[in-house]
């Protein structure tokens, strides 16, 4: 037992003693690796983050150019290897043809051309991490008039749905984590406050949240959302509407945290601490919250996709993130009309990632709901 | 019982009220006073109010007084049914709402029986036959019908009915009846239109009541009563039906009151995608040309409506669970 006072070797712990010797954040740890599903949707979590970062870097076009004439172009597949299985990216190029009733140049693909690609292209200047660059990981490598890449082809205006997603889950998913974070406060403050104070104040924050609990929320989001000013700008818009969203969020953070406080206050460690003379603030912070901490971040990572789905659903509706913001919600009301699926039906592509998020925040969720009490 | 009765009515009616204020400031949210609106609309359209007739209005609507006088009157007139008019329109506002209201209703009820005939049977089937390949089918299912939101379910089901079978699966009336008055072949030809929005959007909320019914009934499947029960000769379907899936459904029961709210706010948007003529596309057009009336209206019936539909449910699932009657002693 004294190995290290004298100088032996520790003895290899057995399985049940290193069980017992762990500290909660490893027991969760080691919890939350069994559930491979969880797993995987947390590195898919991660994916999306990293990308919503380098969403410029990965971004090929502009997204916000437009472009009458390059208007509905079916996606580009890139091919890796040309057919002596050289490792040469490119993609088919465009053709011009002039419509013989406009007389207008009108872009299609060319299946006889190609345009050669090259990794970390110059392209649209952009700043990453406060860095001025024009550096994209794909680009062209001699880009003539007309040329592009066009991945999962253009929108109406001739923009870049590739880069087009990729600034959007930027947005998407940032406002997912600000409105997260606001929900969040107000989830413990109030749910805290309500199980800390009690009585009154419990009873008309536990009424209040019956209520919102009760109300159709989109009616009101789009009552609330509509009222904002078209003066503002595309920041104020987007945090108004990150607001708007977390107002009504907040009420099952509250519950969970109100119904932790409570359970824990009972549990003969506060008992312990309160009687060792601990002030309430250290109970609360030193005590209750590294036990209930993994709940909340359970409580959080289901609460994202909401706030995703929120957000997708004003913004299609119009009436979240106005152009020339960029949004997942933007990007689909593209593809409300079937008139407009039918001529372009690639402009369900921005369906994917909201899809592949929503599924990942979930089954993280999940997982980490499940891991969080390792001594259940 | 009585008690928990009344403590479920004074919070729907104080519901109703929090919705009617927050109904109001949308009304009033625009800048501006809505009669400058109002000038301002009919001078689009080419007639004009005269300045005596603008100060008349504002009187009338006590514009420049305080928001609570404001209220006041706002919510004084809504009470015996005169909602104001719709500047669009130029029509009274239940008018413009008509049928629509019922027509809401009529398919977030659609989606409310939709959900628990699909959820209760799938949910004791998949926990019953734990990790059978069924149970993984609906599970899977269950998981796409939670992440995929619905207005883009309905979306994709639109593309592909139209694809592969050049069907437009939108809107509740065939185009002959749209317009024409009430009759049984028309209540027939919505009956025959009802089913696939319903349907779509019950999806999200049946995928969850399944997995929280599935997870409840697995709880219990493993208590002793179960094989107490089995020992004693019961047959399979008497043991499962009689003892463990009722005691499952009390929390499924207690999730039904938020369903109704969900389902109300889920039928607005998909009535969008699919082209319903329910509330839901007026209070969008409402809310973009900026008709407050309207909008503050349909807000206000919407949170109503939701309110006592919620409120039913709690009667029903009194009537239907002793123990919630007991409990509430």
């Amino acid at each position: 037992m004294f190995g290290f006072i004298t100088g032996r070797r520790a003895p290899q712990l057995s399985k049940a003693e290193r069980f017992a010797v762990a500290t909660q954040l490893q027991l969760t740890w080691w919890r939350f690796r069994r559930h491979k599903l969880a797993m995987i949707s947390g590195v898919v979590v991660l994916l999306f983050y990293g990308l919503a970062i380098a969403a410029d870097f990965l971004a090929t076009t502009d997204p916000h150019a437009t472009d009458a004439r390059t208007s509905y172009i079916a996606p580009q597949p890139i091919h890796f290897f040309d057919e002596d299985g050289a490792f040469r990216p490119y993609v088919n190029g465009l053709k011009g043809v002039r419509d013989p009733k406009t007389f207008k140049l009108i872009y299609t693909i060319d299946p006889n051309r190609r345009t050669y690609l090259q990794f970390f292209a110059p392209g649209y200047r952009y700043s990453f991490l406060g860095i001025e660059t024009d550096i994209h990981l794909i680009g062209l490598k001699n880009p003539q008039r007309g040329d592009g890449i066009y991945i999962l082809g253009t929108d109406l205006l001739g923009r870049d749905l590739w880069s087009r997603l990729m600034v959007a889950t930027r947005v998407s998913l940032t406002i997912g984590l600000i409105g997260v974070s606001i929900s969040l406060f107000l989830g413990v403050l109030l749910g805290g406050v309500s199980a800390i104070y009690g009585g009154v104040v419990d009873t008309v924050i536990q009424r209040v949240i019956e209520v919102v609990r009760s109300m159709p929320t989109i009616p009101l989001w789009l009552g609330l959302a509509a009222a904002l000013p078209n003066s503002w700008s595309v920041m104020q818009i987007y945090f108004a509407i990150t607001i708007i969203i977390s107002l009504l969020a907040w009420t099952d953070l509250a519950r969970v945290v109100r119904g932790k406080f409570l359970s824990l206050r009972e549990e003969d460690f506060v008992m312990a601490a309160e009687l060792a003379g601990a002030s309430q603030g250290r109970i609360i912070f030193r005590h209750m919250l590294p036990s209930f901490a993994s709940h909340i971040i359970a409580a959080v990572s289901l609460a994202l996709p909401a706030m995703i789905i929120s957000e997708t659903s004003l913004s299609f509706l119009g009436l979240g993130l106005r152009p020339p913001a960029i949004s997942w919600g933007i990007l689909l009301q593209d593809a409300q009309s079937i008139q407009t699926l039918a001529l372009a039906p690639w402009l369900l592509a921005s369906a994917v990632p909201v899809i592949l998020v929503i599924l990942a925040f979930n089954f993280l969720g999940d997982g980490l709901r499940d891991a969080a009490d390792p001594y259940g | 019982m009585i008690a928990f009765l009344l403590r479920r009515l004074a919070l729907g009616v104080m519901t109703i009220w929090l919705i009617s204020v927050l109904s109001f400031v949308i009304i009033q949210l625009p800048p501006g006073d809505f009669v400058d609106a109002y000038i301002a609309q009919l001078a689009s359209s080419g007639s004009s109010v005269s300045a005596e007739e603008a100060q008349a209005m504002r009187l009338q609507y006590g514009l420049g007084q305080p928001f609570y006088v404001q209220y006041g009157k706002w919510i004084s007139r809504v009470v015996v049914g005169d909602f104001g008019e719709s500047m669009e329109w130029r029509r009274p506002v239940t008018q413009v709402i008509g049928d629509r209201l019922w027509l809401t209703l009529l398919l977030s009820l659609g989606a409310l029986i939709v959900t628990w005939t699909l959820a209760l049977p799938i949910g004791i089937y998949s926990a019953v036959r734990q990790y059978s390949v069924a149970d993984y089918i609906f599970t899977l299912v269950g998981f796409i019908g939670i992440a995929v939101p619905n207005f883009l379910m309905a979306l994709i089901i639109m593309y592909f009915a139209f694809k592969f079978f050049g069907a437009s699966v939108g809107g509740l009336f065939s185009a002959e009846f749209a317009m024409a008055p009430w009759s049984w072949a028309k209540a027939w030809d919505l009956a025959k239109h009802l089913p696939l929005p319903a349907v779509i959007l019950a999806l999200g909320g049946t995928a969850q009541l399944i997995r929280i019914m599935r997870a409840n009934l697995l709880d219990e499947l493993r208590r002793p009563y179960v094989v107490t029960a089995r020992a004693k000769g019961l047959s399979e379907t008497r043991v499962i039906l009689k003892y463990p899936v009722r005691a499952a459904l009390n929390p499924f029961a207690s999730n039904i009151a938020y369903l109704f709210p969900y389902l109300v706010s889920g039928s607005i948007i998909i009535s969008i995608v699919l082209g319903l003529p329910t509330v839901g596309p007026l209070l969008v057009k409402s809310l973009v040309a900026q008709d407050m009336f309207l909008a503050g209206t349909i807000v206000l019936l919407l949170g109503v409506l939701t309110v006592v539909g919620t409120f039913i449910s709690d009667l029903v699932l009194m009537w239907v669970d002793p123990r919630l009657r007991h409990q509430m002693d």
